[in-house]
């Protein structure tokens, strides 16, 4: 009895790792096809279900590189001069392979772009509201205001996400749209959609680390004639600091892999943004949009997306949990 | 000059606090006075294809309750090893961090995972790959959960089992899984209200069927997969039905959470 039981919780325990490894195992399984078809270069390439000729494969290079659209944006260029050098070396690549005259090509580099600007665009929004939400219940609102928003807010970050996606594409879009011209849904609005969907979650768990602060730190720098900001600044913060960071991450992350409240906002669109309000794309509303429809090679490419997410989303994780939450 | 400052920054933080309530309650206001227009008797009565919401509302339960039934032994079961076996090795530490990793994945993936280890082999999407998909994203809460409260059981109440000759198999389930069990409950119905508001696995895995199906083997209805269909929808009252499925949806997950609440605190007392 004693032994099976044993062997029972360890067996639990173990499968949370098989699981996880499966899952990696598994994406990289069925993402093997794209992989051998665009290897790297998929990661820079713009295109999405274009068909390409590859009769006179230098040409087609060519054409590939006056069909990215132009970026002011220094890093973007970098990015080309990437995917100018990758085309080529998969030009070669497939010389030897002479498969068919045509092919559809696929890129992940819209849905990566319009990932990591929504993601980014949502912690600038969040990060100071919920720090400012954290900083108010801990050390400026008194105890009978603090309580039940506290818990208001910890209620609200257990809202599906589906409900914001929802509300951002009914209101919260036409709303920008009309402050900031442009469409209703796009990548502001899905940025500033998921900034609202981490403030409670942020702020929930950068109030628990400001809590930690001993009060007799607080205290002591009262005593010397601090001020509320000078506390704050220069006790509360640094105390807590690997604590709210770790907060932020875990909430990026937590914006990098959601679905439903970009769903609906961003548009679905495979085109780079001219302006923070055109629509473009992220790799989970690919995923969620195109699943159904794909089989074969394009079944595969949303595989390697999903891996390139999964991938993207543990290092985030990772970087959280190892450096800045270690548990004692 | 520092009063000043001082002042700006109360002022600063309070405004952001209130900049962040003004959106939250901007969203439980259009979602109460959207859902609630909506709101009748027939929802709960017809199934989707009559304009109701009575499939999809069961298929949603019964797939996440289903799920939570898998989860909970194994769940409760993993965290005990974690707490009550695994010491503080190099391993065990290692397979708690791999758990916490876990939690925060982000679900459409596991969605996609479920997609090729389910859906493609048979063919077609179905209750069990959803209940899968669900299974594998709460496990790691449940784990997480019931590692952290038996973190809080005294470690004299173990000894004192020990002392009198109780196994640890006993010691173990009589005396520190009693002590923690407010704590696993809350943890539980947290990890269910969690994954009862989930969309992205399910969309691909389980689909979502307008028909009353209680046939996990097959593609089967679902309240939230339903919800993104409705809502973008061009029809406005399939839009009406969408907020109002979205308005029952919030007030499950929110009654559930104060449920696990409730429960924590008349621990605490």
């Amino acid at each position: 009895m004693e032994l099976i039981f044993k062997k029972l919780a360890q067996f639990s325990a173990s499968l949370v790792f098989f699981i996880l490894a499966a899952t990696a195992l598994v994406l990289y399984l069925s993402a093997r096809p794209a992989i051998e078809e665009f290897g790297l270069s998929f990661l820079f390439e713009s295109r999405w279900g274009v068909e390409e000729t590859r009769l006179q494969p230098v040409l087609s290079a060519d054409q590939a590189f006056d069909e990215v659209p132009v970026i002011e944006d220094s890093e973007d260029v970098l990015l080309d001069d990437d995917f100018i050098d990758d085309e080529d070396d998969f030009v070669g690549d497939d010389d030897d392979e002479s498969s068919g005259d045509t092919r559809i090509v696929y890129g992940a580099l819209v849905p990566i772009v319009g990932t990591l600007f929504s993601t980014v665009i949502a912690m600038f929004f969040s990060i100071p509201i919920a720090m400012g939400i954290a900083v108010f219940l801990s050390e400026i609102a008194p105890k009978m205001v603090a309580k039940p928003v506290g818990v208001a807010i910890e209620l609200l970050a257990s809202i599906p996400s589906i409900i914001y996606g929802m509300w951002g594409l009914f209101y919260f879009g036409p709303f920008i749209a009309e402050i900031f011209g442009g469409n209703t849904v796009s990548l502001l609005v899905a940025g500033l959609v998921l900034g609202i969907m981490v403030i409670p979650f942020m702020a929930a768990l950068s109030r628990d680390a400001i809590s930690t602060v001993p009060d007799m730190l607080k205290e002591s720098a009262y005593a010397m004639g601090a001020t509320k900001l000078e506390v704050i600044k220069d006790v509360v913060f640094p105390y807590a600091k690997s604590g709210i960071i770790g907060s932020i991450i875990l909430s990026f992350g937590r914006a990098l892999g959601e679905t439903m409240a970009v769903a609906f906002v961003i548009g679905g669109v495979y085109q780079f943004v001219g302006k923070v309000t055109d629509p473009t794309n992220s790799i989970p509303v690919v995923l969620a949009n195109s699943f159904a429809e794909s089989s074969g090679l394009s079944l595969s490419v949303l595989f390697y997306l999903a891996l390139i997410l999964f991938a993207m989303s543990f290092i985030v994780i990772a970087v959280a949990k190892f450096f800045f939450l270690r548990r004692k | 000059m520092r009063l000043i400052l001082n002042r700006l920054f109360l002022i600063f933080s309070s405004a952001a606090a209130l900049v962040g309530l003004f959106f939250l309650a901007w969203i439980l206001f259009t979602l109460c006075s959207k859902g609630l227009a909506g709101l009748s008797l027939s929802v709960f009565t017809n199934d989707l294809i009559d304009g109701g919401l009575r499939n999809v509302i069961v298929g949603q339960l019964m797939m996440s309750g289903v799920a939570t039934f898998m989860g909970i032994p194994v769940g409760i079961l993993a965290g005990i090893y974690l707490q009550e076996y695994g010491g503080n090795s190099k391993t065990t530490e290692f397979m708690r961090d791999l758990s916490d990793v876990m939690m925060s994945a982000p679900s459409i993936v596991i969605g996609t995972f479920v997609y090729a280890i389910v859906v493609v082999p048979t063919g077609h999407t179905s209750g069990w790959a959803g209940v899968l998909a669900l299974f594998i994203l709460m496990v790691p809460i449940i784990v997480r959960t019931t590692d952290d409260m038996l973190k809080l059981v005294p470690t004299e109440l173990r000894e004192a089992g020990i002392a009198i000759g109780a196994s640890k198999y006993h010691v173990t389930m009589n005396i520190v899984v009693r002590y923690a069990k407010a704590g696993i409950l809350t943890g539980i119905l947290l990890a269910f209200a969690r994954v009862i508001g989930e969309t992205a696995p399910l969309l691909y895995t389980s689909g979502s069927s307008e028909f009353w199906s209680t046939d996990l083997g097959d593609t089967f209805p679902s309240l939230t997969v339903s919800i993104y269909n409705l809502a973008t929808m061009p029809d406005d009252e399939m839009v009406q039905l969408g907020w109002t499925g979205a308005f029952l949806l919030t007030a499950m997950v929110l009654v559930i959470n104060l449920l696990g609440r409730y429960a924590s605190n008349k621990k605490r007392r």
